[in-house]
């Protein structure tokens, strides 16, 4: 192999590819080599010159972070000579450094401490006086503290590379050369917080978190994130039963390290003061505080009587609840309620997808193949705003493998600026010009085809029908909007098909009512609304409907209810969630609000009362019949429960649809909302940044 | 905003100088040249500059921020820069630097009160064998001293 | 114009002109051999101009003396990418101001050594970097390259050869680090002159990420010289491995401080005194900065030294770019140690941890000691820090603040203990205005 070179390190035979980074091969032959600036995936800088090692015959150390490897290199890593130099430079780097360590969030958690620890700089000989910079405060999430900057710019390269925001500049020279935001004082940007987190030290520091503890005194629950469609693992900071921070710099999602303003920050909503900690009634029109099993017995005692008396029962889901609680409300509504009047706010068309791929395994794209496959289409979706994480890993693609994108949207959006081609269409049009796209796509070695809620109905057929034609493998991402959109789907939380997208003719019953048929049936006696706020917008026909409400909030659903139960959120619970690429997680309980219970138990604590034949049910047993009973989810529990991510496959073969393009609507979020729940998330609502309209860039 | 007709000829000329596509090139001159007419490297300049150029408003901070002749309010009529490095200071720039500073009554980077004069201490402007040396706006005073800085400011403050 | 009288013991070569009548118009170069060469070279392959200036044993000028043959050689013959010829104009190193009266005087010998480089290389494109305090040279030589276009030595098919070649000046606006060579392609591409990571170097990678040869003005004014008269010719007037003349700018405390075109290998004492008139006030001579204050100081008994590359070496300083700064036995060292350092860390660019943190902080310990505030222990911390920098930093502005600094505390050790325990600056009264 001519390509691969063999070199020392530190005494030890290393194979290597040549021209890989000395500091890569060092890293993954287990030899440790420091540095502040070099960031694997980011641009070189050599820098801070931490990573200087010895070469044989170079007359001077070199920077590890940019050398090349050759063949018969001999380096060493931790010669006397490179130790001091290392001591050296953190000498420099201290002489500006505040060393305010102990009041400093950054304590405990912080490269450049960790390093003097290792290399021994603790005491200077800089006896000047420090230069003074008083700390800025960017945005409600972003301060900087210049004196504590060492300038490794990795803030700098994670916004322009990473997010293609370029919200972070370099100011100045010399000394006093310091990181700069683009507004001036301020920042305007996505707020996503990932300069805060890559920052080594505690130069960058959240608004959110700043002074609330010290990182090793809370506990730390890796969980999905609650917002979007994407699934980032958020590693929530958990200290005296508070939620005070999110990250991932575990890396252990298939986020990697990456999270949006909603994951890092929008937590809040879990303290909320407004949060329902009460189940209330409404006695003589107005809602009062009762006790959980009055409302649990109000609510059973007229499901039972509605359906003895069979009338009409409407059941919408939720976006967000697990997939248990999906599937468990489906049952306890087919079987328990006898109806399938039963929906949920469909943001996008995966059902016809699912439909038109008819059981054709690996058609679907897992959120790794944004950033390995060779070429990818976006049509009608503003990717940056709607949905991050992809966003960010087929920038990462593109940065990395040179991947090659195409959009095909009514507005300018983010990736234009460097996709191969981009095209404007009308929404609803976009097959016309996805046609025209048709000989550069066929060019490609593999494709994978990313399309929002306007491709709907027939008209994602036909999308599928031209991914097909164009003779090369192409995976497809249907784009919806919430943590379980897809979950929803798939465990059947629709009137026609059950879990795995089995048509619910099967069984005998006739399809039931759709979400608006349900809010517009003159007739309906119960409307209960899981986590969702359907009345947001419009009013319910029924004027005699009982209306039960399960939801952390007061929404406007909740305020026309009758009974309302108060939830948990999913960052008080376990289960599993689906994202948008149909990849399945497991949600981990970091905190617990007193007086709220979880959907999954509401729906135990009511079958018990209605003595129906199924419940109490525990998360992980419903998980095991979800597995056993619903196509394509059949995935490793231990793996899950260990926090990795799975692909799902939810349906056998081909089943029919109804196309009812109407349904289908995306909530037309943007990066700072996020549907109700976004309203009860003061993060979002702090930052001056608009609220993005979507396909404006 | 608008400038001289002098001023946007060589702008022209500029963009037409570097390869294409890469007109940012042009940066640092316009910036120097907007500066020379207007006075300073204002908000106004840098935002027209920023439009012609394609280029942010942070890029071109960056930008000016590093360069030390780029400034961001006006120098006086007369701006005078004194070199005190090496060759200079071996041959008396500091003490002309203060005699210069008592004379004007102004400091590093001030500007007299009537905005004829500022001053500017500048590392080594090229004139080491003719020191100590300084600069009037672009025009450059060799083997200076305290006697025939005097004159020179008289000089200036006269009306041409 | 020339700024000082002109020495008999000059070799005047690439000063050939200056004192002529209109020296920087294209009349007076063409009446005196002007685009000669480049005629000539015009007849030759790239390959035999290259190694024509292999011959000569041209070192650039601008400080680091690399051999130029050699340098335009590692430009790719064939390149998919256009090629450039860029001129460092920067001229900022403290003591030097050579390439400053080269363009003044004779701005079109700079245009003729551009285009032959042009042919050597296959570029069609050349900008001068001028720093942006040059504003006079600027007019002059964009005066000169409107005259080159009106008598066809520039633009398209030149004098019918079809060889094109297009020159622009391009100003800096204050920053000594542009004049290194990456830092300068960063700021002619409109950006921070930060240096860019090494490996590639321009002749692979150089302005707009194409091919570039980049030299001192001075080595592209020498490259007419060359190709006339050949390189051997050249190469006889120095001395082995140093070929030519060069200019050395001659400051501090001599009686007839100038630029002079002397041979290389020309001795520094016979400098100071046969060429620069001997050391002002009927002093006796301390010290040399022999190229530039990034060069390691030469203590007077040290001057006895032919001037050219190799030999400074040996010497453990360099000949830099020929900025000889000379100082009598009244310059307080520990003054100068400062002045020094005042400057590269007002000049540091920032990006990396040892110069920007190594020059403030030399800055501020040796303002301090020029104050009598030192303490013995720190003498050792001035040039312990300084070799901390050394070698270890991002450019070689880091190795430029550290060189002089360590030699100006190994050499005048007992000048910074004289410093002191509050003791004030035993030189401070004598640094008078030269009157
Ligand atoms: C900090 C620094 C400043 C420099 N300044 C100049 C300069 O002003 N002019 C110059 O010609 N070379 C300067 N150089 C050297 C250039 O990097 C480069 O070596 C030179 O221009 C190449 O031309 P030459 O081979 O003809 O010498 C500088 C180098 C450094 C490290
Ligand atoms: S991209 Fe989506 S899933 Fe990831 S952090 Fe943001 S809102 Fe949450
Ligand atoms: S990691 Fe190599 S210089 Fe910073």
């Amino acid at each position: 192999m001519a390509d691969r070179v063999k070199l020392q390190i530190d005494g030890k035979t290393v194979e290597a590819p040549a021209g890989a980074l000395l500091i890569n091969v060092a890293r993954q032959a287990g030899i440790d080599i420091p540095a502040f600036c070099y960031y694997d995936g980011l641009a070189l800088q050599a820098a801070c010159r931490m990573c200087l090692v010895e070469v044989e015959k170079a007359p001077k150390l070199l920077a590890a972070c940019t050398l090349p490897v050759t063949d018969g290199m001999v380096v060493r890593t931790e010669t006397a000579q490179v130790r001091e130099a290392r001591k050296a430079m953190l000498e420099f780097l201290l002489t500006n450094h505040p060393l305010d360590c102990p009041v400093c969030d950054k304590g405990g958690e912080c490269e450049l401490q960790d390093a003097v620890f290792r290399y021994g700089a603790g005491e200077s000989r800089f006896t000047e006086e420090k230069l003074h910079v008083p700390e800025a405060q960017w945005s409600p999430v972003v301060y900087y503290d210049a004196p504590r900057c060492i300038l490794c710019y990795r803030c700098v390269r994670i916004c322009d590379e990473g997010l293609g925001v370029r919200a972070l500049g370099v100011v100045n020279r010399g000394a006093t050369t310091e990181i700069a935001p683009n507004r001036g004082d301020h920042l305007e940007c996505d707020e996503c917080g990932m300069c805060i987190d890559i920052c080594p030290v505690g130069a960058l520091t959240s608004g959110i978190y700043r002074y609330k503890t010290r990182p090793w005194e809370m506990k730390h629950v890796g969980t999905i994130c609650t917002h979007c469609g994407d699934g980032c693992k958020t590693t929530l900071g958990v200290y005296g039963g508070q939620i005070i921070r999110g990250n991932n710099r575990d890396r252990s999602g298939i986020n990697d390290e990456f999270l949006c303003i909603k994951g890092r920050y929008a937590f809040d909503f879990v303290h909320h003061p407004d949060r329902l900690r009460t189940p209330l009634v409404r006695r003589n029109g107005q809602l009062v505080e009762t006790s959980w099993a009055e409302a649990l017995d109000l609510v059973a005692r007229k499901f039972s009587e509605v359906k003895a008396r069979g009338r009409k029962f409407g059941v919408i889901g939720s976006n967000r609840t697990t997939n248990e609680e999906n599937y468990v409300l489906q049952t306890f509504v087919r079987q328990g309620l006898g109806t399938n009047n039963l929906d949920h706010h469909r943001t996008g068309d995966v059902v016809s997808l699912v439909a038109a791929l008819a059981g054709r395994q690996g058609a679907l794209a897992a959120s790794a193949d944004l950033y390995q496959r060779k070429a990818a289409l976006i049509v009608a979706a503003d990717l940056a705003q709607q949905h991050p994480l992809l966003a960010f890993l087929l920038r990462a693609n593109w940065r990395h493998h040179q991947a090659r994108v195409y959009v095909v949207t009514p507005g300018p959006v983010r990736e234009d600026s460097y996709a191969v081609r981009s095209v404007r269409a009308p929404s609803g049009e976009e097959l016309a010009a996805v046609e025209s796209l048709r000989d550069a796509l066929a060019a490609e070695p593999e494709l994978v085809i990313l399309f929002g809620d306007s491709v709907k109905g027939e008209r994602v057929r036909r999308l599928v029908e031209f991914g097909d034609s164009l003779g090369i493998s192409v995976q497809y991402v249907c784009l919806l909007d919430y943590s379980n959109s897809r979950g929803a789907a798939d465990m059947g939380v629709l009137p026609d098909l059950l879990p795995g997208y089995a048509p619910v003719e099967a069984s005998g019953a006739p399809p039931g009512l759709t979400l608006p048929e349900m809010l517009d049936a003159p007739d309906l006696d119960v409307l209960w609304v899981i986590g969702a706020n359907p009345l947001a917008r419009r009013a319910l026909t029924s004027k005699e409907a009982f209306v039960v409400v399960q939801d952390l909030f007061l929404t406007e659903t909740a305020a026309r209810a009758d009974v309302i139960l108060p939830a948990a959120s999913a960052y008080e619970k376990t289960g599993t969630v689906t994202n948008t690429c149909g990849e399945v997680q497991r949600l981990r309980k970091a905190v617990e609000i007193p007086g709220t219970k979880s959907d999954l138990e509401i729906f135990g604590l009511l079958a018990r009362r209605m003595g129906l034949p199924f419940g109490p049910w525990r998360p992980e047993e419903v998980w095991e019949e979800i597995r056993a009973n619903v196509s394509g989810y059949n995935v490793p529990s231990a793996l899950l429960a260990a926090g990795g991510a799975f692909p799902t496959f939810p349906a056998s073969g081909l089943h029919s649809v109804r196309p009812k393009p109407e349904l289908i609507r995306s909530a037309g979020d943007t990066l700072f909302t996020s549907g109700t729940l976004g309203r009860y998330c003061k993060t979002l609502s702090s930052v001056r940044e608009a609220p993005g309209t979507l396909y404006r860039s | 905003m608008t400038f001289s007709p002098q001023l946007e000829a060589r702008f022209e000329k500029l963009l037409r100088s570097y390869p294409p596509g890469r007109q940012r090139a042009a940066l640092v001159p316009m910036l120097l040249y907007a500066q020379d007419e207007v006075g300073a490297v204002t908000p106004e300049v840098v935002e027209e500059i920023g439009r012609r150029l394609g280029v942010s408003t942070l890029e071109i901070e960056e930008v000016i921020s590093y360069y030390s002749m780029l400034r961001r309010t006006p120098a006086g009529k007369h701006h005078i820069q004194i070199c005190t490095n090496i060759s200079c200071m071996l041959l008396g720039a500091e003490e002309l630097w203060e005699h210069a500073c008592r004379r004007l009554g102004i400091g590093h980077r001030e500007v007299t009160p009537d905005g004829q004069f500022s001053l500017e201490e500048v590392e080594c402007i090229g004139a080491c064998s003719w020191a100590p040396a300084l600069l009037v706006n672009y025009d450059y005073h060799h083997h200076m001293t305290p006697e025939k800085l005097d004159r020179l400011i008289e000089s200036l403050r006269k009306p041409q | 114009m020339l700024y000082n009288e002109p020495s008999p013991l000059e070799v005047r070569l690439l000063t050939r002109r200056f004192g002529l009548p209109n020296s920087a118009s294209i009349e007076t170069y063409l009446a005196t051999e002007g685009y000669v060469a480049f005629r000539k070279a015009l007849q030759m392959s790239p390959e035999q101009i290259i190694e024509e200036v292999k011959i000569s044993n041209l070192r650039g000028r601008g400080g680091a003396g690399f051999p130029t043959g050699l340098k335009w050689s590692f430009v790719p013959r064939q390149s998919p990418k256009p090629k450039f010829v860029v001129v460092n104009a920067d001229e900022g190193e403290p003591g030097t101001c050579k390439d400053r009266v080269l363009m003044e005087n004779d701005p079109h010998q700079l245009l003729e050594g551009m285009l032959i480089a042009g042919l050597a290389v296959g570029a069609h494109t050349g900008y001068i970097y001028i720093r942006g305090e040059y504003r006079y040279l600027i007019e002059i030589m964009d005066r000169a390259i409107e005259e080159a276009y009106q008598h066809g030595y520039l633009g398209k098919n030149i004098l019918g050869s079809g060889f094109d070649f297009d020159v622009y000046t391009h100003t800096g606006a204050g920053s000594y680090e542009c004049g290194e060579e990456s830092a300068l392609l960063e700021s002619l591409e409109g950006k921070r002159g930060i240096p860019r990571i090494r490996p590639p170097f321009p002749a692979v990678v150089g302005a707009f990420q194409c091919p570039t040869v980049l030299n001192n003005v001075e080595t592209f004014c020498a490259i007419p010289a060359i190709i006339r008269d050949g390189g051997a010719a050249f190469a006889a007037l120095g001395t082995p491995k140093n070929g030519g003349t060069r200019l050395f700018a001659i400051s501090g405390h001599v009686n007839r401080p100038g630029v002079y075109e002397l041979p290389m290998g020309f001795n520094l004492l016979r400098m100071i005194h046969e060429v620069a008139g001997g050391i002002r006030n009927g002093k006796k001579l301390k010290a040399v900065i022999p190229g530039g204050t990034s060069c390691p100081v030469l203590k007077a008994e040290e001057c006895d030294i032919p001037m050219d590359f190799d030999s400074l070496a040996r010497a453990k300083s360099m000949l830099g770019s020929g900025g000889v700064i000379v100082m009598d036995e009244d310059t307080c060292m520990v003054k100068v140690a400062l002045r020094i350092m005042k400057f590269y860390a007002h000049e540091s660019c920032g990006w990396c941890v040892p110069c920007r943190e190594g020059t403030l902080w030399l800055k501020k310990l040796l303002t301090r000691f020029h104050e009598g505030q030192g303490r013995r222990s720190e003498i050792d911390l001035i040039g312990g820090l300084a070799r901390n920098m050394l070698g270890r930093t991002f450019c070689p502005l880091g190795d430029a603040a550290a060189m002089p600094t360590i030699s100006l505390v190994e050499k005048f050790y007992e000048e910074f203990e004289a410093h002191l325990d509050g003791k004030p600056c035993p030189y401070e009264i004598k640094t008078a205005v030269r009157v």
